[in-house]
């Protein structure tokens, strides 16, 4: 434990910056990446998969359905989260006092629970209000889904709308100055600096986050909105079969989050400007 | 129709001391997979730092996996699998099958869990200590498990205690996800209270304040440790 330094300098393969394939490929690693691969060979020849497609369609659609609450909820969620977080940083009281409180609520108390609540809940409630049993949105609000992506998205913003507080309070002060002396309106000051050095401050924590909210959607199946978790609770209830989908689910998640983290870090090298 | 105080009152007709019993169960459930969370973390920073090759990358593999799949789908396989693995143990020692009780199997799955993101937080807390106060140490002599009690452990607490706090802050809204798998935990508990007696929207809200009043608490205890632990060092 202790000597941990001598042994990384006698390390046979020393990492050189240019080989960073050979640095990967160290004698170790290949074997365990053989035994990796033995322990998925082994599972795809010795575990049950017959199952699969039957529901091969299933699945799919429930992955559609993941993909689009990911995508709809984070959009709608950080879009309410910068007035959330800019009300905390230059409100009037009126409207900081309620931002704040949104966020720890949001923040303090589990999301299953908002689920829950905003599902049971509102939803209980609805039935007895007359106006809303006869305008048009009854036939929506009798749906599950509704109230899924209302969870979500508040979730989503209040979580994202404490990081926006941050980053709009980190702006440095001399660039809001400079656009003020030449003479920008408050909004175009928003519009051109403000919000713009804000996003490019929270962009690496955008990532996070938003991993964050694919692994809650699961939350939403207790719902009954058949997303990726809901085919595959399905799946185990039809056929009794206890581990081989929960482990094909992890994976498709596994895949899912690689494919996320490649896409903000293709943004982030788009919207970062190169001379930093 | 009874009101919403005669719906929460402590005795059996009102449902407050089920809630109760369900946040104490909560609690139960946060503390130890925290606790035992925290030494998966200790361990596996100290593995990450100064462990051999095939410890890193078996570590890497255990961070990775666990933060990059949904705590639903890990709290489901690990609720099951855990059980079935200690039998299938147990059986090949040549025991018979124990049953395991929802709160031990409840605090493994959150240990599990958690201990992945403990030990990104304790490496990146060990790595910030200066390495000249390690190198002393080392130079006054001082056995690895010395060091550690007396230099490392100390000095790196105020490193680890944001990415700690917040930890704690996750585990106890995370128990919530052991509803899904049945434990009675204070989720549950105010489902079932509520889907008797239809009163949804008094029980979730009731609960909401219960965990609420559980994170604003931690929030101040945990925000004096920190000054306390910090006092002497120079602010930011």
């Amino acid at each position: 434990m202790s000597d941990a330094l001598p042994e990384e300098i006698a390390a046979p393969h020393l990492p050189s910056a240019s080989t960073t394939r050979s640095e990967f490929l160290k004698p170790h690693r290949i074997v365990l990446a053989l035994i990796g691969v033995g322990l998925i060979v082994a599972a795809a020849m010795t575990l049950r998969w017959d199952w699969l497609p039957k529901y091969g369609d299933l699945i799919l659609a429930g992955l559609w359905m993941t993909v689009l609450l990911l995508v709809v909820t984070s959009i709608l969620g950080f879009l309410i989260a910068v007035p959330v977080g800019l009300a905390q940083v230059t409100g009037p009281r009126i409207f900081a006092w309620p931002a704040a409180t949104f966020c720890t609520i949001i923040r303090g108390t589990p999301l299953l629970l908002q689920i829950w609540l905003l599902y049971y809940g509102l939803g209980s409630l609805f039935p007895f209000i007359p106006e809303i049993r006869q305008s048009f949105l009854w036939p929506y609000l009798r749906q599950a889904w509704p109230y899924g992506v209302l969870a979500l998205t508040l979730s989503y913003a209040g979580y994202e709308g404490e990081v926006m507080r941050g980053a709009f309070a980190g702006v440095p002060k001399g660039e809001i100055e400079a656009a003020r002396a030449f003479g920008m309106g408050r909004f175009t000051l928003l519009r051109r600096i403000w919000l713009p050095r804000a996003f490019q401050r929270v962009l690496p924590t955008l990532v996070g986050e938003t991993v964050l909210q694919l692994k809650s959607t699961p939350l939403v199946a207790t719902i009954t909105i058949s997303e990726l978790y809901a085919v595959f609770a399905r799946v185990r209830q039809d056929t009794y079969i206890v581990y081989e989908p929960l482990l094909l689910l992890a994976l498709m998640y596994l895949v899912l989050t690689a494919i996320l983290v490649y896409l903000f870090r293709l943004l982030e090298n788009r919207l970062t400007p190169k001379s930093r | 129709m009874p009101s919403g105080l005669d719906l929460l009152a402590l005795s059996p007709p009102g449902w407050g001391g089920v809630l109760l019993a369900g946040f104490w169960n909560s609690i139960q459930v946060a503390v130890g997979g925290f606790g035992f969370g925290l030494l998966i973390g200790m361990a596996g920073a100290c593995g990450k730092l100064y462990g051999g090759p095939v410890t890193k990358d078996l570590l890497a593999v255990y961070t990775t996996l666990v933060r990059a799949v949904p705590e639903l789908v890990l709290i489901v396989l690990l609720y099951f699998a855990g059980a079935d693995l200690l039998n299938l143990a147990l059986s090949v020692v040549g025991l018979g099958p124990v049953n395991v009780s929802a709160l031990g199997a409840g605090i493994f799955v959150i240990a599990v869990v958690q201990g992945a993101y403990a030990t990104e937080v304790l490496r990146g807390a060990i790595q910030a200590i200066p390495t000249g106060q390690i190198e002393a140490a080392r130079a006054y002599g001082m056995e690895p498990f010395l060091m550690f009690r007396r230099i490392i452990l100390p000095a790196m607490l105020p490193h680890a205690l944001p990415g700690l706090s917040n930890l704690w802050l996750i585990t106890t809204k995370d128990t919530a996800l052991l509803a899904v798998v049945g434990f009675a935990e204070l989720t549950l508990v105010t489902r079932q209270a509520a889907g008797a007696t239809k009163h949804y929207f008094i029980f979730f809200c009731a609960a909401g304040v219960l965990y609420l009043a559980l994170t604003l608490t931690s929030n101040l205890l945990l925000r004096r440790f920190e000054l306390r632990l910090r006092r002497g060092m120079p602010a930011g």
